[in-house]
């Protein structure tokens, strides 16, 4: 049984199969170019956007019902519209309309950092409104305005819940830049696209092979994510319970 | 596709009453239709770039090798451009669907991916001088060999559905019997594997699919009407359409499409097709 494997295994990497082309010319150094691209337009887009989303989701607890209707009405614009037109109105309407020209990953972190703030500011504010009453009115009766309540009594207690939520929205975000090929940035996915085309000839089944590699990509850099959250999610836990 | 062009549409619709609401009588004044739109010659050679649009992965047509520089037909083309402009190419990758919106949003000078001249295309995008051309071939083993399509009457035939070849049989030989797949991988296997006498689809596509299979010719190169491909510019760019339908008289009287079509195409052509098979002379 081993036996076997191990010997499919030895014709599968036989030297003229198809992962010898990850090797070929400057493949790799393509496909690492390609997964940087990804990872600094969601990384930026999470540095942008989630301090935003965290004022908005702030400012949503808040008894104003106008500034409430906006940001909910940004939220659900962000939330309801696929990411796929958010991006293509950005890169080929707006700039009709205005006349101002814009790069296509300038605008990929625009829109994913604007995407990124709506769906914080809900987690944020579910998280917040979680916080029991009584806490807050305990920090009014130490004479502690609207944000000292914010930044000593809400945030620390509800921080934790809002762990996971954002965790799950950044491995989204950097699955999700696998479409900037229609605002034409060159990412991850797309390199490898180009190299199975460029050799359908001499290797029809490097498909699997560079699929098989951009998934490890996109593995290697969602995994410590997961493992972020989890030490995050225990920490809170402690303080929380004394 | 379709449904997502919906969204998009249903979305653009809102963004423009939006944007109309907002701007009031002020986007009335670019409504001119006979001034310069996008980037002048004058203009490309100041800025020392010019944008092409093309494919990443339709090869040999336009791909990117190994070493990570594009190379393929229309990238030969936008190379030369480029050098009798004298400027430097900066390539933007685009799919299908993105090159329209590409030219109107002045994202790109010139479009050069497989672009078919269509009546359509013709509202929203100005074309030169074609520089290929493509119609519906038809692919038989060697053993069977079909050369002429009334050969067809009463076999089977594979097309892919929503193709032109799809439509024109159905319209022109209603005798052939039609086997529609809804994929080329998936006409191509069947095919493969006998399940139909012949195969029909766009000529440039079968030159190369019966080079890399063995005992298959395509027997009949062109039927029905031709249709050619030609580079784009943004709507009214009259500037770059001139110095392009120049371009492409030149370049064809020098014999620059023949011989890109010797180094690009005809590695991947089966050796029987000429190139007055494809470029244009």
């Amino acid at each position: 049984m081993v036996l076997s494997a191990i010997d499919s295994a030895t014709t599968v990497l036989a030297a003229d199969s198809g992962w010898t082309i990850l090797f070929t010319g400057d493949n790799l150094t393509r496909l690492l170019g390609g997964l940087w691209t990804s990872v600094s337009v969601a990384g930026l887009a999470l540095v942008f956007g989630i301090p935003l989303g965290v004022v908005l989701g702030a400012l949503r607890i808040m008894h104003n019902p106008v500034l409430r209707a906006v940001l909910r009405l940004y939220l659900e614009f962000f939330r309801i519209i696929p990411t796929l037109v958010i991006l293509f109105l950005f890169y080929y309407i707006l700039p009709r309309e205005m006349g101002v020209q814009v790069d296509g990953e300038t605008i990929a972190v625009v829109a994913f950092g604007l995407w990124v703030a709506a769906e914080i500011s809900d987690v944020v504010r579910g998280a917040l409104i979680s916080v029991p009453e009584h806490q807050v009115d305990a920090g009014k009766a130490l004479g502690m305005n609207g944000l000292q309540l914010l930044w000593y009594v809400r945030l620390p207690q509800s921080v934790n819940l809002m762990v996971p939520a954002t965790i799950n929205l950044a491995a989204r975000v950097i699955m999700t830049t696998s479409l900037l090929l229609l605002i034409s940035v060159i990412d991850v996915v797309t390199v490898g696209q180009q190299i199975m085309e460029a050799n359908r000839m001499a290797h029809p089944d490097s498909a699997f092979w560079v699929y098989g590699f951009v998934f490890l990509l996109y593995f290697i850099v969602c995994w410590p994510l997961a493992m972020i959250a989890r030490a995050l999610e225990k920490r809170a836990k402690e303080r929380n319970n004394g | 596709m379709n449904t997502l062009k919906k969204v998009i549409a249903g979305v653009l619709a809102g963004v423009t009453m939006i944007s109309l609401a907002a701007c009031g009588g002020s986007s009335s004044s670019d409504g001119a239709a006979s001034s310069q739109q996008g980037q002048t010659v004058e203009q490309i050679k100041k800025a020392g770039t010019i944008r092409i649009a093309t494919f990443g992965d339709l090869p040999p047509y336009g791909y990117v090798k190994n070493d990570g520089t594009r190379a393929g037909y229309d990238v030969a083309l936008g190379n030369q451009v480029a050098k009798d402009l004298g400027v430097k190419v900066d390539w933007v990758q685009v799919n299908a669907d993105g090159r329209v919106d590409a030219l109107k949003s002045d994202k790109v000078d010139l479009v050069l991916a497989n672009f078919t001249v269509t009546d359509e295309r013709k509202q929203v995008v100005d074309f030169a001088s074609p520089y290929m051309k493509v119609s519906i071939g038809v692919v038989s083993p060697d053993k069977a060999k079909i050369t002429s399509a009334d050969q067809l009457k009463g076999k089977t035939l594979a097309v892919t559905k929503g193709t032109t070849a799809e439509t024109f049989f159905t319209q022109n030989y209603p005798d052939v019997n039609l086997q529609k797949f809804d994929s080329k991988t998936q006409q191509f296997q069947a095919f493969k594997d006998g399940r139909a006498d012949a195969l029909a689809d766009d000529n440039t596509y079968l030159y190369a699919w019966a080079k890399d299979n063995k005992g298959y010719t395509v027997g009949i190169k062109t039927l029905g009407e031709e249709s050619t491909i030609s580079p784009a510019v943004k709507k009214g760019n009259k500037s770059l359409l001139d110095w392009t339908n120049k371009e492409i008289k030149t370049l064809t009287e020098q014999g620059f499409f023949e011989k890109a079509y010797q180094s690009e195409l005809a590695p991947s052509f089966t050796s029987d097709i000429k190139p007055e098979d494809v470029i244009i002379k």
